[in-house]
């Protein structure tokens, strides 16, 4: 194992300076280690219609002038979608770890759902990609009771929001074994799937999990929202012996972009800098990185100057990364698909204030979901979910 | 007889004091003779889509010696933890298994330490089967540093990795998926080793034993799912709670054997035909029939919910340790002054780990945060605090 991480450590550094997007004199990041490239592509290019058009693709690394690392199309690499990227830092992990193994609904030979699993069961085979009937409380505590042995199973639930039928399972057995065995088992799984506000998809299949997973202790939660850092925080998933939530979104499964050949990971407990700025810090995740990005434009042209930081990591969170940010702004507006009760937001809000009360030159705002079920008509829904033009409200009025 | 061996004092203490790896410290012979005895079991046992094991069951005076001991002492440790309990020095729940001691020590004779264990939260005397230390018990349950679990898990939450004792669950029947998926894991480590996932006659009416059980068939994992059923969940009566009792039957489609859970013999046979089918076929379901003396737990009295005519009934017809004892005697494997020795001696072994555990410090502060998140494994990471020293791979 060490062999291999001496490998990309030697590799990852090469490749990592010409694709760091930020300015190294506003860079909030401590110098770079052996081998977490940390990108932030200025991801500016969304299709401004937004939720009403039918897919939301985005060109990540596209040949806009504004984008500052975007270089021309001999940029190595390969391109890709996110749920292929996915697909792709599975595959690579399960080759590289022969413990590693899938079980979930129509994970198998149909490929998974949203095809993060096209292909493993015919490489792999039935007993590393386990199809599971539709009882997910079962299936979640065998994959953590196979952890307890040392196996370490990727346990896609495929809504999140079915993995309510599994909170006992999460929560006692793989939050808590680790403690109240003294030490004795670690639970080295990685619970993951799609969720958030979808298209229509109704109040059962849009619901935000993390608010009510976040007060376990002893899990760790992550938010991909590119092909890059899906990767990146699926294989780091894999690797950690802790166990670790990764929460994919619905609509943002055929983003596109271009990764490296080389392996790399992303950082667990790290957040990404999107765009540096000066004047307010906007901290966001998963989908509404997006709509943070789409309503970064306007104000730009405004003449705002804000940051954004997708915290990615939301338990726990990356205070070092937000709180030099806080001291650099004094402002913070936090955008998220949670719902305001209880949610990321709210406790991000708390840490924020415990923590860097005295840098604060306005109160914390925080742009959540609506505290309704989601409902089916397109028009409410859209209503439900923070929208690009309340963000561009949000900061002048932060800003004031 | 050489029951020399009862006088060994100078590694009995020791003994006390290392961790025992395995039980053979507990099952120190006090006769070594093993000249094979035939003993029928006491009912016969009834299967249901299987053919049930003879009722002829194969055991030397050393292996019924060592059953008698080993009983005696989990029913010596559950009297002790009661006692404790009343002088609150146990806090919380704590839910005493004696009564039920012939599952816990028939199943071991049965198996070996690579096949896995995980049970309920009734678990101090299967974690003592397992080769735990009395003084990791008693020390656990005061909450003390020199517990199994650092005297953070508590009563509920024994567990013993190194000789595949997977816990102590506080949740009624999320254990069982949690033991189909050890049993997945043998399975894809082609271990050649079976998992017994125990659970009550409370638990058997959980939705997700059933999911787990269909799960376990559908894959052929080596699962065993024993029901220890004492016939009361909490304080509900069997009858009250479950439509069929048949517990044996459950599986449908997966074999089941019902067993009298008070024979530690039958019970050896049932979980020895067990492993074998296991290993074979697949998940297999065994009920145990048995019973405890004490309430559900120490807040339970026990006796609103049954007469105290019932509890000594069975003390007197069905004890796992009277039914030994008269085998042994009957057999002329040992006098009775000498069985009344080993129980002596047992006594005595009690009150040194509790003494030894009451010595045990409390925890101390900073142990609070410890073992929460896994540190410095993995991939580059922080850790739960990014201020932390950061832990990076060579």
């Amino acid at each position: 194992m060490a062999a291999i991480f001496q490998g990309v450590g030697a590799a990852a550094p090469l490749s990592s300076s010409p694709s760091n997007s930020f300015d190294s004199n506003k860079s909030v990041f401590s110098p770079p280690r052996s081998f977490s490239v940390v990108r932030s592509d200025g991801i500016v290019n969304l299709n401004p219609k937004g939720r009403s058009a039918q897919r939301l693709i985005s060109n990540a690394v596209a040949t806009k002038a504004d984008s500052p690392a975007a270089s021309s199309s001999s940029k190595p690499g390969h391109e890709l979608l996110l749920f292929e990227a996915l697909q792709e830092g599975l595959e690579e992990e399960m080759e590289r770890d022969p413990r590693v193994c899938v079980m979930g609904e129509d994970v198998g030979h149909y490929g998974g759902s949203y095809k993060v699993t096209k292909g493993l069961a015919k490489r792999f085979g039935d007993l590393r990609v386990l199809d599971t009937p539709i009882a997910e409380n079962s299936f979640t505590g065998m994959g953590i009771g196979a952890a307890m042995t040392g196996l370490r199973p990727v346990i896609e639930g495929m809504n999140m929001g079915f993995l309510l039928l599994a909170f006992n399972q999460i929560s006692n057995n793989c939050g808590m074994l680790h403690y109240t065995s003294g030490g004795q088992f670690t639970i080295p799984v990685v619970i993951r799937g799609p969720g958030g506000v979808g298209r229509q998809l109704g109040a059962e299949h849009s619901q935000r999990l993390e608010s009510y997973f976040q007060s376990i202790p002893g899990i760790q939660m992550v938010a991909c929202s590119t092909p890059y850092n899906a990767k990146g925080l699926m294989k780091a998933a894999i690797r950690s012996e802790n166990p670790v939530i990764l929460f994919e979104h619905v609509l943002l499964y055929n983003l596109k972009e271009r990764i490296p050949d080389e392996d790399y990971i992303c950082n667990l407990e790290e957040a990404e800098m999107v765009r540096p700025g000066e004047h307010v810090t906007i901290l966001t995740y998963s989908r509404m990185r997006y709509h943070v990005m789409q309503a970064a434009k306007t104000l730009v042209n405004k003449g705002y100057d804000p940051e954004v930081i997708d915290i990615r990591s939301l338990k726990p969170f990356d205070l070092h990364t937000i709180g030099n940010s806080v001291k650099k702004t004094h402002r913070v507006l936090i955008v998220e698909e949670c719902m305001r009760t209880g949610g990321i937001g709210a406790s991000l809000t708390a840490a924020i204030t415990e923590n860097f009360n005295d840098y604060l030159d306005a109160p914390i705002m925080c742009l959540s979901s609506q505290d309704v079920p989601t409902p089916y008509a397109g028009t409410l829904e859209e209503v439900t979910v923070v929208q690009p033009a309340q963000i561009v409200t949000a900061v002048e009025q932060l800003c004031q | 007889m050489a029951l020399s061996y009862l006088r060994s004092s100078s590694s009995r203490s020791a003994n006390l004091l290392r961790p025992l790896s395995s039980a053979a410290s507990l099952r120190r012979p006090i006769s070594t003779d093993t000249t094979p005895i035939t003993i029928e079991t006491s009912v016969p046992f009834t299967s249901h889509q299987c053919e049930a094991p003879s009722r002829s069951v194969e055991t030397n005076p050393s292996e019924l010696l060592t059953f008698f001991r080993d009983m005696a002492l989990m029913r010596r440790m559950e009297i002790a933890a009661d006692s404790l309990y009343k002088a609150k020095l146990i806090r919380g729940f704590c839910h005493l298994y004696d009564g039920q001691e012939a599952v816990a020590v028939g199943m071991e004779a049965a198996i070996t330490k690579k096949d896995c264990i995980i049970t309920a939260y009734r678990d101090h005397c299967t974690f003592v089967g397992r080769g735990g230390t009395l003084l990791e018990v008693f020390a656990e349950l005061m909450g003390r540093q020199a517990g199994c679990s650092k005297g953070k898990g508590g009563s509920m939450h024994f567990y013993k990795k190194d000789s595949n004792f997977y816990g102590g669950h506080g949740i009624v029947g999320a254990q069982v998926p949690l033991g189909c998926g050890l049993a997945f894991a043998q399975k894809y480590s082609k271990d050649e080793s079976v998992t017994f996932a125990l659970y009550g006659d409370g638990a058997a009416n959980q939705g997700q034993l059933f999911e787990a059980l269909n799960i376990s068939a559908l894959w052929d994992l080596p699962a065993i799912l024993v029901c220890e059923n004492n016939h009361y969940g909490m304080g509900t009566a069997e009858w009250r709670a479950a439509k069929s009792p048949a517990y044996y039957k459950r599986g449908d489609y997966v074999p089941g054997l019902k067993v009298d859970g008070m024979d530690a013999l039958a019970v050896k046979q049932a979980c020895k035909f067990a492993k074998e089918h296991a290993l074979k076929n697949g998940p297999i379901i065994l009920e145990m029939d048995t019973y405890r003396y004490h309430g559900h737990s120490m807040s339970d009295p026990g006796s609103t919910y049954r007469t105290r005519d019932e509890i000594s009934g069975v003390r007197q017809e069905r004890d796992p340790i009277e039914r030994v004892r008269k085998l042994i005697l009957s057999h002329d494997l040992a006098t009775e002054k000498e069985l009344k020795d080993i129980e002596k001696e047992v006594r005595k072994e009690v009150d040194d780990a509790i003494a030894q555990a009451k010595e045990s410090p409390m925890p101390e502060p900073s142990e609070l945060f410890s073992n929460v998140y896994a540190k410095g494994l993995g991939a580059e990471s922080f850790g739960a605090d990014r201020k932390e020293l950061r832990a990076t791979l060579a």
